[in-house]
């Protein structure tokens, strides 16, 4: 058994004498409470030394020309460093430790990776430059399709995607797209119950109606049942594989057959992808397209919430259908970006548009370049490898404490699917995730997947050590004793984290989007 | 391999944790058939940080950096100069290396940070609500497109011939797919944008009319005029506003009677990137078409001790929540230049804004008149910001090259962005910022003389 910390501290010592008084600031140390920006600042300063306007300058803005100035405060310099310096302090990251959201891959963010990012070859390129001072750039996304294609035993890839959900549009349309070029209209999208929403919400954008398809008691697409609805009516089914339960469809080469033998299309939704690159090809597989999400497999950092990147590679079969623009290269070896004006010349005469301005996010592709090259075709087998031994570890940790209903079926990919079966005192997931907060974590994906009670899906991913992991085993095991023990407390949990529980539904009901000078509803 | 932790003696302990002989033991799922047996044959193994580095910088070094040359390009992505604060700021890993903030008591950080961005973005637009951030502009002008159809139940789309052409070519993909009919056109190379052919486009069965403001060839159209038309005939107005600098000195298309504002939001503390990742700025004027909207909410709420705190709210519209009926399939977005853009905007403030517009378009006038005197050049706008239009009298491709051979970035000519329009053919799109130095403008205007000879 490891002990809880390195400090000296253990659970059953007494604590220091007094208990805390509140503070009269309601800071407590290195926790400080930040007002808003709209609290602070003030319309008349900025943080930017520019000249003041000239109101007798000559203007030619016309009819639209603005009175006064846009009700924006500023703050100086100092101000500003201060004030996001003191936000960023209230969020989680994966640099601080263990990020195991399920679905999510939270991996270690290289830094080289930020640094060749910021390159001014790269960082500061404009899109529309003439392509030949931009060849080098063109290089890049050339050389990562290659890589991408390589990996995945593909044909041809989209790169300009933004990210996985936009992906995911790229590929349906992609497959809508050849339908329609054999005359061939299919109403139905399938997917199954344990997808991520965007699969869905993408199908329905698409143009198609979407029916569920249900698992078999192993977590997996239930293959009979998908047999008996595919028919002329079905243009694709939309497979996560690793699926949203951590599993591998040990069926997949029998689901893209049957697939394909109905006249159909396989998708698949590699947000899991990093759990089998350098393993095994989706291409030999019999998958058509897949996304894959930079910011996931290939480390690009999530941002709090983006910038994401989800090129799709595709098979022979939907290829020519891909959007523009592209890269490739001519015979004499040259990179060239294929725009709508030079797709004939390429032999693209077929694509179905264009997903977003400009070629893709470029500051996205430098990043994951630089982590695949560090990697390498041996160290990508290695990601994948322990990815995937990280969580059976935990799984394998934690099965007799907590309910692992897909554990008997054997081992998970990268991901530990649990779930909260067993605790007492009508505790659920949401209180040992909270909990989990007060113990320094980061809570894993809950709730999801839906097919599963209370689910918890950790995903510890390879950059995390052994003994990172038994440190949060320990806190697992230590949570889930008292979750089944029916502790009161837990109801309550985070006590130590910037917020204690937040209500949603007040925030629901009466939104508040927008700050407002002297309102207080609240 | 210096990014994996787990050493050998690791791996072997954990394989006999969970009782396995061999690391393939837990790919025992994946069919034999198609299992690889080593690395991929053929690709490079790994390789360590100095010469991943010094690949890069290769390629690097083969492209002609925009601050390396006298540099004129826009129509869609500006060059401004970005404060240092901005790029340190939003390197902090509480701020990169955080997931979207589901676990709002641990995420306050960004949350906080996203609430004062929707305000920010709101009062920028002239707008009630703005949402956390789209893919980028031409993706939030599509949506917007796909929240009017759900608004106003009509399938009719007039788009101004004015849009910038790869937005309309996103709106055109997009509406193949959801029977959306597109009224487009191209533009005309006049002074001023063609209201009234605008206008006369709009029918009862209009759900919307999309304008570009300042538009694709830098002029100013008169947003209230064609919102009173749109209305009229029960259509509402999208403004489209690829470069915010611009609403420091004219007015916000929300307070001129736009439905809906979105936007590309890269020109402030985005950086030019070879054109991603940007920021779709999405925001419209009447709070009652909120939960049409695309996109993720930031919403303030109080914790169980009555301390103010923010969440994401307003999720039933989304996909994780309703599935094959959200508003979008949109999920991750992009936080990180949302962080970029509220930092550089809390920066400038209303002020510092004002200011910087200003000097945008003082540079732009000089740079105008100056190139205007180029023999056989003339300036086509009535009205522009920080970007006009030269008509050159020969084809403008032809004159960019030759300019790049001489290392200086001319501007974006209209046969790039509108490929086969013999009619703005001869027409050459220039950007000027506060970037742009007169020293720059001189070496253009004699580069451009020198070529057009």
């Amino acid at each position: 058994m490891n002990s809880p910390n390195a400090s000296g501290w253990k659970p059953e010592m007494t604590r220091a004498e007094g208990s805390a008084p509140a503070t009269v600031t309601g800071n407590r140390a290195l926790m400080l409470e930040e007002p808003l920006l709209f609290e602070i600042g003030q319309a008349g300063v900025t943080g930017v030394d520019l000249p003041p306007v000239d109101a007798a300058a000559a203007c030619r803005l016309g009819a639209m020309k603005r009175a006064g100035i846009i009700d924006l405060p500023g703050l100086s310099e100092p101000e500003t460093v201060r004030h996001y310096t003191r936000l960023s302090r209230q969020n989680y990251g994966i640099d601080m430790g263990l990020f195991p959201l399920g679905s999510c891959t939270m991996k270690h963010n290289p830094r080289l990776n930020e640094k060749v990012a910021r390159m001014a070859g790269f960082a500061d390129l404009h899109p529309l430059q003439p392509q030949d001072t931009v060849r080098g750039a063109l290089e890049v996304i050339n050389q990562l399709a290659f890589w991408l294609l390589e990996l995945t035993g593909m044909h041809g890839v989209a790169m300009t995607p933004k990210a996985g959900a936009h992906g995911e549009l790229c590929g349906i349309l992609c497959i809508r797209a050849a339908l329609e070029a054999r005359g061939d209209a299919r109403e139905v999208v399938l997917v199954p119950e344990s997808a991520h929403g965007t699969n869905p919400a993408t199908a329905a954008f698409a143009g198609y109606r979407v029916e569920n398809i249900p698992a078999n008691s192993a977590g997996r697409v239930d293959l009979a049942a998908l047999k008996a609805r595919l028919g002329p009516d079905v243009a694709a089914v939309m497979i996560t594989n690793p699926n949203t339960c951590g599993l591998f469809e040990r069926d997949m080469m029998a689901i893209s057959d049957a697939v394909h033998a109905a006249g159909a299309f396989v998708y698949c939704d590699g947000a899991n992808f990093n759990a089998i690159v350098g393993k095994v090809r989706p291409g030999d597989l019999g998958v058509d397209a897949m996304h894959i999400n930079l910011h996931k497999t290939f480390s690009t950092p999530h941002g709090g919430g983006g910038p994401g990147s989800g090129p799709v590679v595709l098979s022979e079969a939907l290829s020519p259908f891909g959007p523009l623009p592209f890269t490739a290269r001519d015979r004499d070896g040259v990179v060239h970006l294929v725009e709508e004006e030079s797709a004939d010349e390429f032999g693209h005469t077929q694509a179905f548009g264009r997903m977003a301005a400009f070629h893709g996010q470029m500051g996205m592709f430098t990043r994951a370049l630089a982590y695949i090259l560090s990697h390498g075709a041996d160290g990508l087998k290695q990601v994948a490898e322990d990815a995937v031994l990280n969580a059976n570890y935990v799984l394998r940790s934690l099965e007799d404490v907590l309910d692992a209903p897909f554990a008997a079926s054997g081992p998970c990919m990268h991901e530990a699917l649990l779930g909260d079966a067993g605790f007492g005192g009508g505790l659920s997931t949401l209180d040992l995730a909270k909990s989990l907060i007060d113990e320094g974590y980061h809570p894993m994906t809950m709730y999801f997947p839906l097919v599963v009670h209370g689910a918890m899906l950790i995903e510890p991913t390879e950059t995390e050590s052994k003994a990172g992991l038994d440190q949060f085993i320990v806190a697992m095991r230590g949570l889930a004793a008292r979750a089944k023990a029916g502790d009161e407390s837990m109801k309550h949990a985070p006590y130590h984290a910037p917020r204690r529980r937040l209500d949603e539904t007040l925030a629901a009901r009466k939104p508040v989007l927008c700050w407002e000078p002297g309102r207080s509803d609240l | 391999m210096r990014y994996l932790p787990l050493t050998d003696t690791d791996r072997r302990a954990m394989l006999a944790k969970v009782g396995a002989a061999s690391i393939d033991d837990l790919f025992f799922d994946v069919p034999e058939a198609a299992r690889l047996a080593g690395p991929i044959e053929g690709l490079p193994l790994h390789a360590g940080e100095m010469a991943v580095e010094r690949h890069m910088a290769k390629l690097a070094a083969k492209n002609l950096s925009a601050g390396s040359a006298p540099f004129f390009l826009g129509a869609g992505a500006y060059r401004h100069h970005i404060p240092a604060s901005v790029d340190h700021l939003i390197q902090r890993g509480e701020f990169l290396t955080a997931y979207t903030p589901y676990q709002p008591e641990i995420a306050q950080g960004t949350l906080q940070m996203l609430f004062e961005f929707q305000t920010q973005v709101a009062r920028l637009y002239g707008c009630a609500v703005a949402n956390a951030s789209m893919y980028d502009g031409s993706t939030a002008c599509w949506e917007a497109v796909a929240m009017v159809g759900r608004i106003t139940r009509r399938k009719r789309v007039v788009l101004s011939g004015a849009l910038h052409p790869h937005y309309a070519a996103v709106v055109r993909t997009m509406a193949k797919f959801t029977d959306d009919r597109i009224a487009d056109a191209l533009p005309a190379l006049q002074g001023e944008p063609d209201n009234d052919g605008l206008i006369a486009r709009i029918d009862d069965d209009t759900s919307c009319v999309v304008v570009q403001y300042p538009d694709v060839l830098g002029r100013i159209p008169d947003l209230a005029e064609i919102a009173e038309a749109a209305h009229a005939k029960g259509a509402l107005l999208i403004a489209v506003n690829t470069e915010p600098v611009a609403l420091g000195a004219i007015r916000s298309p929300g307070d001129l009677g736009a439905d809906i504002v979105v936007g590309e939001g890269q020109a402030l503390g985005v950086g030019l990137q070879f054109g991603g990742p940007y920021l779709g700025l999405f925001a419209v004027r009447d709070a009652k078409h909120v939960r049409q909207m695309p996109g993720r909410l930031c919403g303030e709420t109080v914790d169980a001790e009555g301390k103010r705190g923010f969440v994401l709210t307003l999720s039933t519209r989304e996909q994780h929540i309703r599935r094959e009926k959200a508003t979008s399939n949109i999920c991750t977005n992009a936080g990180l230049c949302a962080l970029a853009f509220t930092i550089h905007l809390t920066l400038l403030g209303g002020t510092g804004m004002a200011r910087l517009a200003a000097e945008n378009h003082r540079l732009a006038c000089f740079a105008a008149d100056r190139l205007a005197k180029v023999p056989g050049v003339s300036l086509l706008n009535a009205s522009f910001f920080n970007e006009f239009t030269l008509k050159l009298g020969t084809d403008a491709r032809e004159v960019v090259r030759k300019l790049a051979d001489r290392d200086v970035l001319a501007g974006v000519s209209l046969g790039r962005l509108f490929p086969g329009a013999q009619s703005l053919a001869d027409g050459l799109l220039v950007a000027v910022t506060e970037t742009t130095s007169e020293e720059d403008i001189e070496t253009f205007a004699s580069a451009l003389e020198e070529v057009l000879v």
